[in-house]
């Protein structure tokens, strides 16, 4: 195995599995990043973006009333809802946009699932100038219409995906075969911390501010750190922002929510920590919904950022080692969840935030009422009012 | 510590070729498409048209190097319940009925891990095959899978790219066996009209690093294409533009594919 292999690996997970012609963009990538991200001049004005015009750092509040209502520890919010376009995503393709500029890239392309990184990525075009395609199942222009009128607002053109099942899988591989055609001039802006080396790196990179905040403030309002922190895991990239800050400090809790769905036992769902096992799916070796035979399983999620069949890598490695616990919540429980928090804290939660909630919440029931609990409040519901509405379980 | 590669009927396929001869047509087939039992006929219509090899894809779900024909192609051949078992099952079949080209399956990494590499290479040695092609396994991540064909005396096919560079390059040479598969175009599967000035720039940088012989691929389709080749290549690949002229006449698929290879071939 090379150096470059070496280091794209979490314990046996990662890699780069890709097509020939895309192994030198991603050395490129991986060059541009090294330099970017220790010169402190693209830190500095990374940090401004993410002051000025995100809204850095996100506040952190205390759910006075769920935690009363639920029993047992504080329930804290880490509000990544509040950041500008509405989810954690922003981080990422502020980030990711800014090294593509620097790198003299003129052409963004993205994947979407729910929309969010879609929308997050046209924003970053928008602000810096840049040309954006976001690729996206015809499924999930349906289920997110908004979002897509958003992102032709702000200039990106949206194309449809129908291969496969039409969701977040489909258009990730719409993404990377339009980054094999026109890999010279194109910069592939992924959107979790999933894909071949060194995405996985880039994005807990961009994300960790999240976990770097949350760490900060815990500690200058209660002179501790939380006893647990908890994220809902999809590809995992406010996850893995999260969890990073905390990974050393091996008394703080590390619990990724994956989705249910209708069930793990239905097989409808979306939950490869849960219930997959070791492939390679979109470039990295990670835990894979799959078949006997290694065909890609379809998934199920309620949530569309959370509909994936695969996850980060690193994720598959802290899964293994146990540093992360990995639970999951189902479609039900994360409507019931939405609602509780709308209802109690006037926070009307993404329904893959609400996956978070769910598990808190019950954890939170287990321990003494000084604990503190955080839950990653990924991003905000807006985007997902009229799947709550069209649902029977509403 | 890596195995050395196998002689296989490439080698025997390609010494018997003329050095001034039109390159070699490698025609690639979805397995199990457009019926399940598909597999064998066209086999045996890629010999009897002359083919210097066939590729027998066999088809995965999420397909990243492949356009729009060869992905609706694998859709159809899993619907139809191919699998890599069935592939090899048809590979034994083919020799049984008296395909004596080489044969090179081509499919994604993650189904050869679910089925096990070296389980996988052993059944495939013993069906009949002679080399192995992995569009989603780069040199850096190959090392285990082409020592496990080189074991079981199959070639480990690679594929370079115009975007390759030239250290990449050397380094890809020397780990090769059978062939080394050039990409025409910076980009996915599926027939193009012209052929792009970088792909023979491509063939001359292989051939600078290594004897071995060469098969341009991607976007080829037309016996225009194979005459610009002539003197520049060993080989051409031939996929998307004949899986095109096999859906347009499913009920002979043969029939279309030896159709359709004689024109490419003679014009």
């Amino acid at each position: 195995m090379s150096t470059a292999a070496a280091r794209g690996r979490f314990g046996s997970y990662g890699g780069a599995y890709v097509p020939e012609t895309l192994v030198p963009a991603l050395e490129e990538l991986e060059q541009s990043m090294d330099a970017a991200l220790s010169d402190a001049a693209f830190l500095a004005e990374l940090a401004t973006w993410l002051h000025d015009y995100a809204g850095r750092p996100t506040p952190m509040h205390h759910a006075r009333r769920l935690s009363a209502v639920n029993g047992g520890a504080q329930i804290w919010l880490k509000r990544e809802d509040l950041l500008h376009t509405g989810a954690h995503k922003l981080n990422n393709a502020l980030g990711q946009v800014l090294l593509a500029v620097r790198m003299g890239k003129q052409r963004i392309i993205a994947e979407t699932g729910a929309g969010q990184h879609g929308l997050a990525t046209a924003t970053a075009c928008a602000c810096l100038g840049l040309r954006c395609i976001v690729y996206m199942g015809r499924e999930d222009m349906r289920r997110q219409a908004l979002n897509v009128y958003k992102m032709e607002l702000l200039g990106a053109e949206v194309v449809p995906v129908d291969s496969g099942s039409a969701t977040l899988k489909d258009a990730t591989n719409e993404a990377i075969r339009d980054w094999v055609t026109n890999v010279r001039d194109t910069h592939y802006v992924i959107g979790s911390a999933v894909g071949p080396h060194p995405y996985p790196t880039l994005v807990r990179r961009l994300q960790r501010v999240i976990g770097d905040e949350t760490r900060a403030e815990t500690r200058r309002r209660f002179g501790r750190l939380p006893s647990c922190v908890v994220a809902c895991v999809g590809g995992g990239s406010n996850a893995i922002g999260m969890f990073t800050a905390f990974v050393e400090d091996e008394d703080v809790e590390l619990v990724g929510v994956e989705a249910a769905g209708r069930g793990l036992d239905s097989g409808e769902h979306a939950a490869p920590l849960s219930r997959g096992r070791p492939g390679v799916l979109h470039g990295s070796r990670s835990y894979l919904m799959q078949d006997g035979d290694g065909q890609v399983e379809v998934t199920h999620s309620i949530s569309a950022g959370l509909d994936y069949p695969g996850v980060g890598p690193e994720h598959s490695m802290l899964r293994d080692s146990g540093r992360a616990r990995y639970e999951s919540a189902t479609d039900t429980d994360a409507l019931a969840a939405f609602h509780r928090l709308t209802r109690l804290e006037g926070i009307i939660p993404a329904l893959e935030s609400a996956h978070a909630l769910h598990v808190a919440a019950r954890l939170a029931e287990q321990r003494s009422a000084d604990d503190l609990v955080v839950v990653c409040l990924s991003g905000r519901g807006d985007k997902d009012i009229d799947t709550v509405r069209e649902s029977p379980l509403g | 510590m890596s195995v050395a590669a196998p002689g296989t009927r490439f080698a025997d396929a390609f010494a018997a070729r003329e050095t001034d001869a039109l390159p070699g047509l490698i025609p690639y087939f979805t397995a199990g498409f457009p019926a399940l039992e598909s597999t064998v006929p066209l086999l045996i219509a890629a010999q009897e048209t002359g083919c210097l090899a066939a590729e027998v894809g066999i088809p995965f779900s999420d397909p990243l190097a492949d356009g729009p024909t060869i992905q609706r192609s694998g859709t159809r051949a899993l619907r139809n319940g191919m699998t890599l078992h069935i592939a090899v099952r048809q590979i034994r079949a083919a020799r049984e009925a008296g395909v004596t080209i080489p044969l090179a399956p081509m499919t994604y990494v993650n189904p050869i891990l679910a089925y096990g590499p070296a389980a996988f290479m052993a059944d495939l040695r013993a069906a009949g095959a002679d080399g192995l092609i992995v569009p989603d396994l780069p040199d850096d991540e190959a090392g285990d899978v082409r020592d496990v064909a080189h074991a079981h005396g199959l070639a480990f096919i690679p594929l370079v790219a115009p975007t390759t560079t030239g250290s990449r390059l050397a380094h890809i040479a020397a780990h090769a066996s059978g062939f080394v598969y050039c990409v025409a175009v910076t980009g996915v599967t599926g027939a193009r009209a012209a052929l792009a000035a970088e792909a023979l720039q491509l063939l001359d940088r292989v051939r600078a690093c290594t004897p071995l012989p060469r098969a341009l691929g991607f976007g080829l389709r037309t016996h225009e294409h194979l005459e610009q080749l002539r003197g520049h290549c060993e080989a051409a690949a031939v996929g998307s533009a004949l899986i095109d002229a096999i859906e347009r006449d499913e009920q002979d698929a043969a029939g279309a594919a030896a159709r359709f290879l004689r024109s490419m071939l003679h014009g």
